[in-house]
């Protein structure tokens, strides 16, 4: 008897489409993991119903042969997409209650793709943070744990964390995620599941809570490479109300997997290898390059000069955006409004603000809004912008000797909640891989690559060229193959 | 040179003006959303999930306001910017709803430019003179806070958030509150031509910020002042002319002037400080980053420029040059666009320019005037008045006989030639008919007739009137004089 929830999105969207199983069962199946699994905290609010609806559509289409790409297909949703009807949140206490009437365009992608929602997803509040210690709705705890038997409950990654603890612990076979600066492929590699976060304009913005505008990309996330690209396929597009989306047809990038890439030269840049790395991660990279070559790539060493600048330069420009963004939620029209006694507007704004922000999204308002200021703005903003520049010309100058970058994800396994969250910098020292892509507006993708000495998972990024997906996730199919990541955490919730 | 001067107690002071126009750009939706932008509708009825900046929501440029503004920048000759960027204005306030406004601060749409004022020794402007625009770049107006719903509370009405403005800005080249009217007025017409703008000023769809400094003759730039949101050009005056007084009056009694926003108060025609430069907004402006750049292609520009209308100077000019019509009525018939367009109208239906623009001039406006009507909804329409003025110029009516007709015009909406038949109004050129009248008056006025012929011509009016008078006004006057002509001689 089959396991349905250990099932990915192909298995499932096969399956039912064979008829070896219906999409009710199957769904009834990932709502039932999705209730027993309250100890991750992964979800905000569970839709078990959409879900259940969505599997009987998918029943009925396939009676009439009228199935969908994504028939029988149940999912998590990020709640940082609006979804109409049901509460959608940002992790915030600012939204706590907050029901959109309007549906993001990358969720009714999905619905209308035939997929089901079996809840909305926990994240770092806003969006801000790399271990989803941020949430207005409590830490997500990661399904994996040390092999030492040491019990410390350990981060999912961020922002992102719902999605990767939901879906490592098999509670949803796939999910959606944003990037920002590294918010799918971080927890991605943390829980030993795949991520890709497309070119920037693949995925419309409408709809989905904004925190650094010119950076917020949506993508998927999921247990393997191939569920990746069903997955984005029925979320990108053009969308008009999406001043940034690209008006480009989305490629079909499921029959274009491929995992042979002969002809193609994968770049190795020297700048990744940084200091105190450990050692496993090291190892697992030339792991990595080895496969590749395995593959039929050529490996040819680059450099991408700029790279020490990328972090700082994110953490100003998606500060600088993110204050201009979430200045929206002053208690006027939705969402919390703390109005004390003889308050003026100002006063309302302060205690609204104040009680509907936690710590670190305040500290990048902060932040952002210190680097706009007069004075300021020249020697933060627009020299971080100076800094993009050159660091996405680093790119196109690798893109003259290769197609395709291999690095790390993340330089750490996953640590224990708590162990980061009292050092802003140390958090943000996570994303000092992803961050550069981010930058860059291109592709970019985490699989998982092997175990660390305790048994946590580690993940290789593979960077392509804008628009260049294909080549990432034919890249990320020949990594999968050859590492034949089988691990999966113990069920302890 | 403008001959305007402050007299101070310690000598003449110039004024320095500049102004900011925020006008309302004509387009069914608002600048970033679909949302309708017309005027007076219920509050929050138009408004977008957009314009309540709901969380998720993104602008997307409505094309109509960017050809509506790159329209208004060819029509005051100024540079298009081919590329152009929107610049997020952060500061929170309860009618704005994302908590930035969206405008262009460094990268404009529309770039230097100019528009021309016309001498007028009434109003004390000596000579032509060219004003420079420095810019006008395009950006979302905020909503209305309404205080005077409740005891306690205010609300908020967002219909106008995102509403597209453009803000035309003056380079600081008026000298006089008459300088700036006139800049105001002639930019109102511009606007009104081109069809980007209503320029209706009491609605609110065009307001100025006045810039004013003063100097003595001759030295750099003084502090100035800003007054906000001046909602006429009488009001716009008005605050020039006390805050121009009332800077030289600080100077003079030993005190600096202050770099400061002011409000006017129409009751009292005065300005007051508004808040200081101390405590000023620092509005962190930035590039939005939900936009991207705006870029226009050579195509869109040229069909922009196509799609003018004959402008006010071009017309005015037209009208001297071609059409042999007085300066003084030309510029009369084409300051406003629907007075031209309903004078174009009557030339159309066949009406002769000259007598068209005597006629426009005195009778049509006298009768407006009247009635308190204005061009707009004029009660006649150019056919109509085209037919009465066939009528003097083929001799069946005379020019009191068409003052008449023009009358019952108006009162029943009746054609010209219906009401000519229907009350007999037609002029007579009669020969016998009129002859006959002649003998009879000689016969009964036989010692005016005696001191004509004495030699007292100015009796000759006399005899005019009263056989105008027998006839009962009917009589083609020319044929009159030629007949009792011939009869006195």
């Amino acid at each position: 008897m089959t396991i349905l929830t250990d099932l990915g999105i192909a298995a499932l969207r096969d399956g039912v489409a064979k008829g070896e199983f219906s999409a009710r069962d199957v769904a009834l199946a990932f709502n039932d993991a999705v209730a027993g699994a309250k100890a991750l905290n992964a979800f905000i609010v569970e839709t078990p119903d959409h879900a259940l609806a969505a599997a009987d559509a998918a029943d009925k289409d396939r009676a009439s042969g009228t199935l969908k790409p994504l028939s029988g297909v149940p999912i998590g949703m990020k709640d940082l997409f609006a979804t109409q009807g049901v509460q959608t949140t940002a992790a915030s206490h600012m939204l706590e209650g907050f029901t959109p009437q309007y549906e993001s365009t990358v969720s009714g992608n999905l619905w209308r793709a035939g997929a089901g929602m079996l809840g909305k997803l926990n994240l770092d509040q806003f969006a801000m943070g790399s271990s989803n210690e941020t949430s207005f709705f409590g830490n997500v705890i990661s399904p994996w744990r040390r092999n030492n038997g040491d019990t410390t409950a350990l981060a999912p990654g961020g922002s992102s964390g719902g999605s990767s603890s939901a879906i490592a612990a098999r509670i949803v076979p796939g999910a959606t995620g944003t990037d920002t600066g590294g918010s799918i492929r971080q927890p991605a590699a943390f829980t030993g599941i795949s991520g890709i976060k497309p070119t920037y304009g693949r995925c419309s913005r409408w709809g989905v809570v904004a925190f650094a505008s010119s950076l917020d990309q949506a993508g998927p996330m999921a247990r393997d490479v191939r569920d990746c690209a069903i997955l984005l396929e029925n979320m990108a597009g053009f969308d008009a109300k999406d001043a940034t989306s690209l008006n480009l047809p989305v490629p079909n990038w499921e029959a274009g997997l491929s995992a042979s890439l002969k002809g193609k030269k994968v770049g190795i840049p020297k700048e990744y290898r940084v200091d105190g790395m450990p050692a496993e991660i090291e190892a697992l990279w030339e792991q990595g390059i080895n496969w590749l070559k395995d593959a039929g790539a050529e490996i040819v060493d680059v450099s991408l000069p700029h790279t020490k600048y990328a972090l700082p330069a994110y953490y100003i420009i998606a500060p600088a955006e993110a204050s201009s963004n979430l200045a929206r939620y002053d208690g006027v029209r939705y969402g919390l409004r703390d109005l004390p006694d003889g308050a003026n507007l100002q006063d309302m704004y302060a205690a609204t603000r104040a009680a509907g922000f936690g710590a670190e999204v305040k500290r990048r308002i902060l932040i952002g809004t210190y680097v706009l200021s007069a004075g300021f703005y020249d020697a933060y903003y627009t020299q971080a912008q100076k800094v993009r520049t050159l660091i996405a010309r680093d790119f196109d100058r690798a893109w003259e000797s290769c197609d395709l970058l291999l690095t790390p994800t993340a330089p750490s396994a996953a640590f224990g909640l708590g162990e980061k969250s009292a050092d802003p910098l140390a958090m943000y020292l996570n994303d000092v891989f992803t961050v550069p892509t981010s930058l860059a507006g291109l592709p970019a993708m985490s699989v998982p690559g092997g175990l660390d000495a305790q048994g946590l998972p580690l993940g290789l990024q593979i960077i392509g060229k804008a628009l260049d997906e294909q080549s990432v996730l034919n890249a990320g199919l020949a990594i999968e193959e050859r590492a034949g990541f089988a691990a999966r955490p113990g069920k302890w919730w | 040179m403008s001959s305007y001067h402050i007299q101070g107690t310690t000598g003449d002071w110039e004024v320095v003006i500049g102004l900011e126009v925020h006008a309302q750009v004509v387009s069914k939706s608002k600048l970033f959303s679909g949302a309708a932008a017309s005027f007076g509708a219920e509050p929050n009825t138009q408004v977008s999930l957009v314009d309540a900046a709901m969380p998720g929501m993104l602008p997307v440029p409505n094309a109509e306001c960017i050809r509506q503004a790159v329209r208004t920048g060819l029509a005051i000759n100024a540079q298009i910017n081919r590329w152009s960027r929107f610049d997020r204005k952060n500061y929170f306030y309860a009618d704005l709803p994302q908590g930035y406004q969206i405008s262009q601060l460094y990268h404009p749409l529309v770039g230097e430019g100019h528009l021309d004022i016309e001498a007028d020794e009434k109003a004390g402007i000596a000579s032509d003179k060219r004003i420079g625009v420095e810019r006008i770049h395009v950006e979302q107006d905020a909503g209305k806070l309404m205080h005077d719903q409740h005891p306690t509370r205010s609300y908020v009405d967002l219909n106008r958030s995102g509403v597209a403005l453009m803000e035309i800005v003056s380079r600081p080249d008026m000298a006089s509150p008459a300088e700036a009217g006139a800049y105001l007025r002639k930019l109102r017409a511009i606007l009104r031509y081109v069809g980007s703008c209503d320029g209706n000023m009491e609605e609110g769809s065009m307001r100025a910020d006045v810039n004013v400094s003063v100097r003595r003759p001759g030295d750099p730039l003084g502090t100035r002042t800003e007054t906000k949101n001046v909602n006429s050009v009488r009001f716009v005056m008005q605050a020039i002319e006390h805050e121009a007084n009332r800077q030289v009056d600080v100077i003079e009694s030993g005190g600096k002037i202050v770099q400061e926003t002011r409000l006017f108060n129409p009751d009292t025609g005065t300005t007051r400080s508004m808040r200081s430069k101390e405590d000023a907004h620092d509005y962190r402006y930035f590039p939005d980053p939900d936009l991207l750049p705006l870029e226009l292609t050579e195509a869109f520009v040229a069909d922009c420029l196509a799609s003018l209308p004959e402008l006010p100077d071009a017309k005015r000019t037209r009208y001297v040059e071609t059409l042999g019509i007085s300066a003084y009525n030309a510029a009369v018939l084409t300051a406003e666009v629907e007075t031209a367009r309903w004078f174009e109208a009557l030339l159309a239906e066949g009406a002769e320019a000259k007598q068209a623009a005597n006629w426009v001039m005195s009778e049509l406006f006298g009768a407006l005037n009247r009635l308190g009507a204005s061009i707009e909804n004029c009660p006649v329409t150019p056919a109509q008045a085209a037919e009465l003025l066939t009528l003097v110029t083929d001799g069946t009516l005379s020019g009191s006989l068409a003052k008449q007709v023009f009358e019952k015009m108006l009162e029943t909406g009746d054609a010209a030639g219906v009401i000519v038949e229907r009350e007999g109004l037609k002029q007579t050129s009669d020969t016998g008919a009129i002859e006959a009248v002649i003998a009879e008056i000689l016969e009964k006025n036989p010692g005016q007739l005696e001191q004509y012929r004495s030699g007292k011509e100015a009796l000759f009016g006399f005899f005019v009137g009263q056989t105008m008078k027998a006839m009962a006004g009917k009589a083609n006057p020319q044929v009159v004089n030629d007949l009792l002509k011939k009869a006195l001689s």
